[in-house]
Parts: structure tokens; sequence; C-alpha cells
């Protein structure tokens, strides 16, 4: 088994219990945006893409990682823009617009 | 070296805050009130990750980073501009971009390592680019259903399931060749398109209306690629993330088979909307009741409550911000106008709840189907607007019906039920709804804007009532 597996699995196991837990307890009301936010929080993958880019390891890595990048970045940005446009959408009765 | 080490640590240290922030960030989306800083720390730790990421002294070359970051500002403001009744497809698109992602990422990490890659390493890399990729165009299917690009109506064919079980597990053989010789450079790219191709036969014959929880399932695949990544990359930080979001999807999903009381398998294989076409053409005539615009706004002004069930039709007509007059206009006079929201009402989970935030809708008036069940025999009306089988009584009478079981908004229950829709055509599904042909239920025949329109003028004009 390679170094490391045993602890990613712990942390993979933590994690899940722990996104099962704290996930439960969002408001259905706000089950898109949780939807979008998730999207943009996964979006952190571009992490590794910027290092297997930034490596040139090879030109066939630097141009996947480079796609993966662009890919990854755009939902990051997307994502952490249309979640706040639709959270300042939701408003209590007796306020009005702004 | 010691100087390299103390780096790495900074680096680590730098993703356990961001981790700690995602955290929150999902935390604080337990409410509306507290939601938006809950973006806030998102964007914080995604910031604190990145910006880290540059300190890594593997980097030698940046100018491809900085570009591809640009490409990906470009795409994402988009993106994150979409109208609200486009986001079901918008995160479909994301689905599909962090699934690509993920995939080139471990494509790429194969060929790095492939000389010296272990037996182990290489399960891990396979099943990551397997799940990423079919992922990646089963996302971008869904994403052309919701544009309406692509047919709505699930596309079936004799044998289906078995040629894509054949696929899948065409995919799931050449990974095991590649674990005993992972030096088959060549087969590497033939099972990514089998995957590819597995993701396509997946979500192709899955109907629109099973478009909610297919887009949950995708998303908490994206999220296991992610986290299987991690797992590849020995990244911690995108084992937590991809573990997050795929728990996210995964939730979703669940909510959304029970909303509709269906299995996952049932959705995936199951082709919903076949059975009812043939069912739907032996119709005896019964006889509705009708009624005007100002007969319905008489009957609404003088109510005391009023629970309006919208369904996505009430999007499609662009009736939602003429329903939010009538909200104002009713609620003006005293009279409780609440919406009640069924779990599956739009094209994704919660999209019904952002389309009336977006017309201004408070959200303390946005109920749910447990809520309004219980109250509707307290209800005097019930006012449908492009809702259908999420109202339909035959969901717990008729065992016959192919929604039966389905919960259902029980607006059988309220004093009077009123239907705003177009004619007596079936839905979606093309399911017949025996709550049309009710004694205490009025059909208002028309677009939904135009009779909301007619009934807001009518209330706010002269009628004194």
């Amino acid at each position: 088994m390679p170094v490391g597996f045993t602890e990613s699995l712990y942390v993979f196991v933590l994690a899940g219990f722990l996104g099962f837990e704290v996930i439960k307890r969002v408001s259905p009301l706000l089950h898109t945006p949780l939807m979008s936010l998730t999207n943009a929080l996964d979006a952190i993958v571009v992490i590794a893409a910027i290092i297997i880019c930034g490596r040139h390891e090879s030109t066939l890595s630097t141009i996947l990682g480079a796609v993966a990048v662009a890919a990854a970045f755009s939902n990051m940005i997307g994502g952490f823009l249309i979640t706040d446009r639709m959270l300042r959408m939701f408003k209590l009765s007796g306020r009005k617009k702004q | 070296m010691t100087t390299t080490l103390a780096a790495a640590q900074y680096v680590d240290f730098a993703y356990i805050l961001a981790i700690a922030l995602f955290i929150l960030s999902l935390k604080w989306l337990s409410s509306p009130a507290t939601a938006r800083h809950g973006v806030l720390a998102g964007e914080i730790g995604a910031a604190v990750a990145v910006v880290t990421t540059f300190f890594n002294p593997e980097l030698v070359e940046f100018k491809w980073i900085f570009i591809a970051l640009l490409v990906g500002v470009i795409i994402g403001i988009p993106l994150g501009l979409v109208p609200m009744t486009a986001v079901p497809q918008r995160t479909a698109m994301s689905h599909a971009f962090g699934a690509l992602a993920a995939s080139l990422i471990g494509i790429s990490e194969y060929y790095v390592q492939t000389p010296r890659i272990t037996k182990f390493g290489m399960v891990e890399i396979a099943l990551e680019v397997i799940i990423g990729s079919l992922s990646f165009t089963g996302s971008l299917i869904a994403a052309g259903k919701l544009q309406e690009i692509l047919p709505q109506r699930p596309i079936v064919y004799k044998g289906q399931n078995i040629i894509s079980l054949a696929v899948l597990s065409s995919a799931v053989i050449l990974a095991l060749v590649l674990m005993f010789n992972p030096g088959l450079t060549l087969l590497f790219p033939v099972m990514v398109a089998v995957s590819l191709c597995f993701g396509f036969l997946l979500v192709m014959p899955i109907g629109g209306a099973d478009m909610p929880t297919v887009i949950s399932l995708l998303n908490s695949y994206v999220g296991l690629s992610a986290a299987l990544l991690g797992f590849v990359l020995n990244s911690r930080v995108l084992v937590v993330a991809g573990a997050l979001d795929g728990s996210s999807g995964f939730i979703l999903s669940v909510i959304m088979c029970k909303a509709m009381n269906r299995s996952f398998t049932n959705v995936l294989f199951g082709a919903f909307g076949q059975l009812q076409v043939s069912a739907a053409g032996e119709k005896e005539e019964r006889t509705v009741r009708s009624a005007s615009p100002e007969e319905a706004a008489q009957i609404l002004g003088s109510a005391n409550s009023v629970i309006v069930v919208p369904g996505y039709g009430m999007a499609v007509a662009q009736a939602q911000h003429k329903v939010r007059e009538m909200f104002d206009v009713l609620t003006k006079k005293g009279i409780d106008m609440r919406f009640a929201i069924h779990p599956v009402a739009g094209r994704m989970p919660g999209h019904m709840n952002v389309l009336l935030a977006e017309a201004d809708v408070p959200y303390d008036k946005l109920i749910d189907m447990e809520t309004a069940n219980s109250e509707m025999p307290q209800t005097d009306v019930a006012l449908i607007i492009g809702a259908n089988d999420v109202t339909n009584p035959a969901a717990k009478t008729d065992q016959g019906s192919p929604i039966y079981g389905m919960p259902v908004i029980e607006v059988d229950k309220a004093r009077t039920s009123m239907v705003i829709k177009r004619s007596l055509n079936p839905g979606f599904a093309g399911i017949d709804n025996p709550l049309y042909y009710m004694d205490k239920t009025l059909m208002l025949f028309g677009d939904a804007k135009k009779f909301v329109s007619d009934i807001v003028h009518e209330l706010s004009g002269g009628g004194g009532h």
C-alpha cells in the first residue's frame, strides 16, 4: 500500500461523516446555492492543476494541467459569484429590496 | 533543505486553514440569514489555498498557469451571471468542468508516473479517471437536456441497459489490464474513451423530469472524483473538499429520489415517462369546472388563507413577477398567502425557492411540503400555477398510476383548488391528473402570466372586495 493511503482514507471517512452532518442541516430553501457553493469549493482541484501545469514535466502534462486550471478556476469564480447572487435575493418579509 | 521543509509545512497549514473555512462555509448555509458569510468564508479559504500553492517549490514555469487562470476568469464570470432560470444547466456545466479538471489531472499523473507506477496507484488513477470522464460526458448531456438543445424525452432503445453495462464493464476490464501492465500507455486513452461513452449512455436515456436527481448524482460523482484525485496525489485538501462535495450531492440525490418515490437504479435505468404515453391515450370524457379571472379574483379576495403551489411551468411562462404582485395585493388585504414548495419543483434541488426569491417573494413565505400538507385542510384556496404531477391525488390513491407512492402536495384537501393551465393536456411526464375533474376544483385556462396579471388587475382595480 502506498505511503499516505491510510491517512487519506482516515481523512476521507471523517470528512464524509462531517459533510453529511453539516449538509443535512442546510436549509432546503438553499439547496440550489448549496450545489453551486460545493461546486466552487470542489474547484479547489485547481491547486493540483496549478502544480501539474507549473512543474513542467512534459509538454503533455503542461497542456493538460493548463486546461484543468482553466476549467477548475472558471468553476471557482463562477460558483462563488452565482452563489452570492442567489443568496442576496433571499429576504425576509417587511424588507424591501435594496 | 530545512527552508524547503518549512515552506512545505506553511503550505500545509494554509491548506488546513482553507479546509476549516470550507466547513464553516457549509455550516453557515444552514440559514439564509448567515448564508452569505458562508460564501465569504469559502472565498477566503479558496484564495488562501490558491495563493499558497504558488509558493510550492516544485513550480518552475508560471506563464501557462497565469494564462489558464485568466481563461478561467473569462469563462467563469459569464457562468456566474446567467439568469436564475438557467441555473440548472449552468450547474450541470460546472459539474462537467469539475469532472474535466479532475480527469485531466489524473490522466497527466498517469503519464508522469507510468514507468514506476505501483499496482495500487494504477487502480486509484484508473478509478479516478473513469469516474471523472463519465461524469464529464454525463454532465454535458444533462446540461444539453436542461438547455433543451437535446430532446428532453427519455431516449431509449432495445437492450440499452445491457449495452450500457457492457460499456462500463469494458472500462473496468481495461482498468484491470492496466493494473497488471501499467506500461500499456496506448490502452489508457482507450479506457478514457470508453468511460466517456458510458457517461453519454448513462444520461441520454434519462428524461427531463428526472434531471433534479441526475444533477445531484453527478454532483456526488464529481466530488468523488476530486476525493480520489486527493488519494492519487496524496493531497488531503482535495480529499476533504471532494468528500464534502460528494456527500452534499449524495444527500441531495437521496432527497430527490424520496420526493419522487424512486430508487437510484430506477432513475438510472428506468427511463421514466415511457409507459405513460400509451396509458394517456384511453381517456373518457369528464367534466371540468372552469372560471374566469374575475371569478378567480373574487374567490381569492374573499379568502383568509391562500397557498400557491408553483411549478416550473410558472417560470416557463415568466409569471413569477406577476405572482409576486398578486402576493403583494393579497397580503395588503390581510390575506395570508404562502407558497408550498415541493422538493422537485423546478429543475434542480431548491430551484423554485431561488426563482421566487428572485421575484422578491420573502423566504419566510416559502413553506415545505410537510408544513403545507398539515395546513391544507384549514386553507381556503390552493392555487396551482405551472405544477402538475406534484399535486396529483392519484399518487396517493391509484395504485395503477405511474407516480403511485410519490409524496404530493395535497391540494385536494383545501376548500377550493384552482389550477392555472393552458389546456387539459397531461403534463411533462404525460400522467393524467384526476384533480382537474374534482367538484371543488376550478380550472383557470390560459397563459399563467396573462391570467395572474388579469387577477391582479381585478383585485387592485374596481372590484371592491
